[in-house]
């Protein structure tokens, strides 16, 4: 299980990247605890990649007085440890203490998940319940991607080509408002079989981790309508997951 | 160093048309590989069918992953770019992947009329037996992988000024490796060195000749001096090496009205995928069957058949536990049903039809003969461990509330260090004789000890060197134990069915003793007091003393204050111990287990984890712990997780560790051990195996413990493993429209 040959360029910039990233066959690297497995069992190619993990604009979150701007590169284990402040009222750091294990979330990046588009993984549902938004970087500058919009299908982005997601806007919740969320995975650190997310003010329910992109939804009713892609099982457990996250964030 | 790599067969059965490699590169197919036999593991059981696994497919492909060529290249990424520029035209076959279905063929061998390589029948006529209960149960237990922390590996090269094949391999029975491969490449077992150093774990994975073991040896002679390497990644350990494991049950138990049990009535299959696995061949799971179903119960009638079958997946090799694991479960659950059906508890159900500590030895319906126990005590401890009696109140209080709760048990023997006998009966190609160790004193007074066994992490080390000391009073930490190495220790099987303490210990304890008897005449005359004894590491006389580290620094650094005659004896000796009577230990354990169910999403919780365990005298008690807990960790995963699932083409469905679930440190409960120790007659100290024992238990009781709590609905699970999705499914069947909260469960019930 090693990768086809590849090669590997650090750009020192942004501007740098996006050049690198314009050649054929370019992929960005970040944390990639979900592309190098892939690679090594040879079912991606890329002919370049280019690290983008310590590019100084990856880095870093900047607070304003509404929502907090969170690096593209920050670490699931940066936002576990409370390393970067929380908008969350604690959410974030849940959700990304539950990410695999520690060994992965030491190296996986929150927009390294976000742009794999993995509708198993925690972030693109936790991103979009958030009401975040996704800033893309591309040749044309910056625009702004709603989180609920970002995941078009599983593994497919609303990234252009030569476009990197630069960082994530989390909206602050107010203080106080509750939090609900449920994962339902065979064991702690495998993928989920179904998420479940309930945020209080504004009231946002969510179903992820399904065959297709994370969802929101008005009530726990609403799953065979809005996941009509699911089978009965799958919806079944996805209905399962909302109605423990609303009764946590219930009992909160 | 060349790394070697291989082409695996992408289909699990077809013809090879053409294999073209791309220009320049060092690739080598069966066509090259002259003068080597194929790997052959026959059974002498009547109407056993052969099989011939090449090193590298000959003409036909039978699995998926079967080493087709092998690529040399500097590195494994370079050799791994020439697999893919090599084009490989294969005539896809139908592939045999259902052991019931495909049976009677069509055969996946030439000249076979079906695929059954081994059927074996214990012949009774039971349908005399007139019984008011009768039980029926079909269950299956799932194809598993072995897991060990450390893969396959190999690195060989050719010796050229010994001319000898000096293979480094991770195996846990190197002489049988060595014997092996030089059969196949047609050398003299003295040109072949198998050393094979810390493995990561053995569980009957590390138990097999390889083809790329055989393919590796012709190619390092052939390269004459380059060494070569080949470490197997978790992928091709997944997807291409030996399983364990699958079992199919039609079983019936026939039992009075208060649950006494009348007669056992079995039909079983056991996948034995492709080819015959080197030495323990491809029927010895279901051989086993045959003689250990009935268990530790008192059977007063049984009758087996059995069917080993040939499929087009890997080799099944015997896993720790061996056929026992499937054995339990299959019996243990059908016997809960049987408690259910008499209205007694399965407490009292057991208790009705184990053998007392009376009756001890044993000989039940299939001619085992248990040497020693307890084993209605060992249940009797682990019910009151867990308070059996006072738990359907809890279980029905848990029920008021809308959860799930459930108790299970399981009881089981062991048979372990079984000897030369037992292995002929089953006539596969390596039969145990008498388990050698060779003691030796250095001049510095401490002692090496070399066996032929492999210690691949149950701490072999340390519990031998305690039987060293035991005899000899050298410190632990000047025993020096030597093992995995051909050149440097006597001709051994190896390690496998939990041979270790008792044969290995009792191997070291024969030669010490011989090394003590050469010493007592030796302190005598330094002493010059001819009545000397030996205690505590030295030869006593009185008031003074000759240590065992002065006599060794005497024999070897100043012979000439012994004897002549002494001076010629040597204090080195290799002696062979075999168990008084060789049909073996029988350990036993009693596991048992609570559970809560998660109604709506089918996961199951272990809340509590007893064993009540019998391994006889205990050489070293950490150790036996640390034997039982591994184990058991294994046993979960059998009950709870693993599983290796091949769709109707034969294609692995569980490549990588993200599809193929092991259980980790979350999923294993603090387990709670209590010993029994009682003596086995025939070993060297009253010691028993029970290096598998863990990995028994597991999946009876806790699929008991989950019955116990759904039963009530009108369901029960029957196959391996107990997955949220198959327990959903059994729920689904009782409840017509599934709930999402244990409430309407409870209106249900």
């Amino acid at each position: 299980m090693k990768p086809a040959a590849f090669e590997h360029a650090a750009p020192a910039d942004t501007r740098g990247a996006l050049t690198l990233l314009a050649q054929p066959g370019a992929k960005p690297l970040s944390g990639g605890q979900s592309l190098s497995p892939m690679m090594n069992l040879r079912l991606v190619r890329p002919a370049l990649l280019v690290d983008v993990k310590r590019l100084p604009d990856l880095r870093g979150a900047l607070e304003a007085a509404d929502h907090i701007r969170f690096g593209a590169a920050i670490t699931h284990a940066e936002i576990e440890d409370g390393a970067v402040p929380d908008p969350s009222n604690g959410l974030m750091p849940h959700v990304a203490h539950g990410i695999a294990y520690r060994a992965v979330r030491n190296r996986g990046t929150l927009g390294g998940s976000l742009a794999h588009a993995d509708p198993a993984a925690d972030w693109p549902g936790v991103m979009a319940a958030l009401g975040a938004n996704i800033i893309a970087l591309g040749s044309q500058g910056e625009r702004r991607i709603p989180a609920e919009a970002f995941i078009l299908a599983p593994f497919t982005t609303a990234l252009k080509p030569g476009e990197i997601i630069l960082a994530v806007e989390v909206p602050r919740l107010p203080a106080g408002a509750r939090w609900g969320y449920c994962k339902i995975n065979r064991k702690i650190g495998e993928f989920a079989k179904a998420i479940g997310i309930a945020i209080e003010r504004p009231r946002r329910l969510l179903a992820g981790a399904v065959e297709g992109p994370p969802t929101l939804l008005e009530s726990v009713d609403d799953i065979p309508t809005r996941l009509p892609w699911l089978d009965a099982a799958a919806q079944r457990l996805s209905g399962i997951a909302l109605q423990r996250a609303i009764a946590m964030m219930e009992a909160a | 160093m060349r790394e070697v790599a291989f082409l695996r067969s992408p289909v699990a059965h077809g013809i090879i048309r053409a294999i073209r490699a791309p220009q320049g590169a060092q690739v080598f197919t069966m066509a090259d590989l002259t003068g080597v036999l194929p790997i052959r593991a026959p059974s002498s059981l009547p109407g056993f069918r052969r099989t011939d696994q090449w090193p590298l497919a000959q003409g036909r492909v039978r699995q998926v992953g079967e080493p087709i060529a092998m690529v040399v290249a500097a590195t494994r990424a370079e050799a791994e770019d020439i697999l893919d520029a090599i084009a490989l035209d294969i005539e896809e076959l139908p592939a045999a992947t259902d052991m019931l279905a495909h049976r009677a063929g069509p055969p996946i061998h030439e000249g076979w009329p079906d695929n059954v390589v081994l059927q074996a029948l214990v012949e009774d006529d039971i349908s005399d037996v007139q019984a008011p209960i009768v039980i029926r149960r079909r269950l299956r237990t799932a194809r598993q992988h072995m897991a060990p922390i450390e893969g396959r590996g190999v690195v060989a090269r050719w010796d050229s000024r010994l001319g000898q094949l000096e293979m480094h391999t991770s195996s846990q029975m190197v002489h049988v490796t060595k014997t092996g491969l030089a059969e196949c490449l047609g050398l003299a077992e003295s040109a072949v060195r198998i050393i094979s150093p810390d493995v990561g774990g053995g569980f009957g994975y590390k138990g097999i000749l390889l083809q790329e073991e055989v393919a590796i040896g012709w190619l390092a002679r052939k390269l004459g001096g380059t060494p070569l390497r080949w470490i197997e990644d978790r992928r091709e350990g997944l997807s291409a090496q030996a399983n364990c494991r699958e079992h199919h049950y039609d079983i019936t138990v026939h039992a009075d009205r208060d649950g006494t049990i009348l007669a056992l009535d079995c039909e079983a299959h056991v996948d034995s995928g492709a080819y015959s696995a080197y030495p323990f061949s491809a029927c010895l799971e279901a051989a086993q069957i045959g003689s250990i179903l009935p268990g530790p119960y008192i059977v007063p009638r049984f009758r087996c058949k059995t069917w080993s079958v040939a499929t087009n997946k890997p080799p099944i090799l015997p896993y720790r536990g061996v056929a026992r694991t499937g054995v339990c479960y299959a019996l243990e659950t059908t016997l809960d049903a049987v408690a259910r059906a008499a209205g007694i508890s399965p407490v009292a159900l057991r208790l009705r039809n184990l053998p007392s500590a009376a009756q001890m030895p044993y000989i039940n319906v299939t001619k085992k003969i248990f040497d020693s126990g307890d084993y209605p005590e060992a249940l009797r401890r682990a019910a009151e461990a867990v308070d059996a009696e006072g738990f359907a109140a809890r279980r029905d209080d848990a029920r008021a509330e809308g959860r799930l709760i459930g108790q299970g048990f399981a009881i089981f023997c062991e048979q372990g260090a079984h000897g030369t006998s037992v292995y002929h009966g089953w006539g596969i190609p390596f039969v145990p004789g008498a388990e050698p160790c060779q003691a030796r004193l250095t001049p510095d007074g401490a002692l090496e000890l070399r066996v032929g066994v492999h210690s691949h992490g149950q701490g072999m080390e340390t519990t031998l060197a305690q039987v060293a000391h035991e005899i000899l009073g050298v410190p632990v930490e000047r025993v020096q134990l030597i093992h995995g190495d051909t050149a440097l220790t006597p001709y051994s099987t190896g390690t496998w069915g939990s041979r270790c303490a008792v044969m290995a210990g009792g191997a070291v304890a024969e030669a010490c003793t011989e090394l003590r008897s050469r010493l007592i005449p030796m302190g005598a005359h330094l002493l010059q007091d001819k009545d000397a004894i030996f205690a505590e590491g030295a030869v006593r006389a009185g008031n003074a003393s000759v240590s065992v580290a002065e006599i060794a620094r005497t024999f070897f650094r100043a012979p000439q204050n012994l004897t002549e005659a002494m001076q010629a004896e040597g204090l080195d000796c290799t002696v062979g111990h075999k168990t008084a009577r060789d049909t073996g230990t029988f350990s036993y354990a009693c596991h048992a287990v609570e559970v809560e169910l998660d109604a709506a999403t089918g996961h199951v919780r272990l809340t509590r984890y007893v064993i009540v365990e019998d391994g006889g005298v205990l050489l070293n008690p950490l150790i036996a712990d640390g034997q039982v807990l591994g184990g058991a960790a294994q046993g979960i995963g059998t009950a709870l997780f693993e599983e290796m699932p091949y769709d109707t083409g034969g294609q692995p469905l569980a490549s990588t560790l993200a599809d193929y679930m092991l259980p980790g440190a979350s999923d294993v409960p603090d387990i709670e051990i209590l010993h029994m120790e009682t003596p086995s007659p025939i070993s060297r100290f009253g010691q028993k195996g029970i290096g598998e024992s863990g990995a028994i238990g597991p999946p009876a009781a806790i699929v008991n413990a989950i019955n116990d709590a759904i039963a009530h609905l009108g369901c029960e699970v029957t196959d391996l493993p107990a997955t949220p999705d198959r327990i959903l499914a059994v729920l689904a069947s009782a409840i017509p429209t599934p709930a999402d909260t244990g409430r309407q469960l409870r209106g249900a019930a």
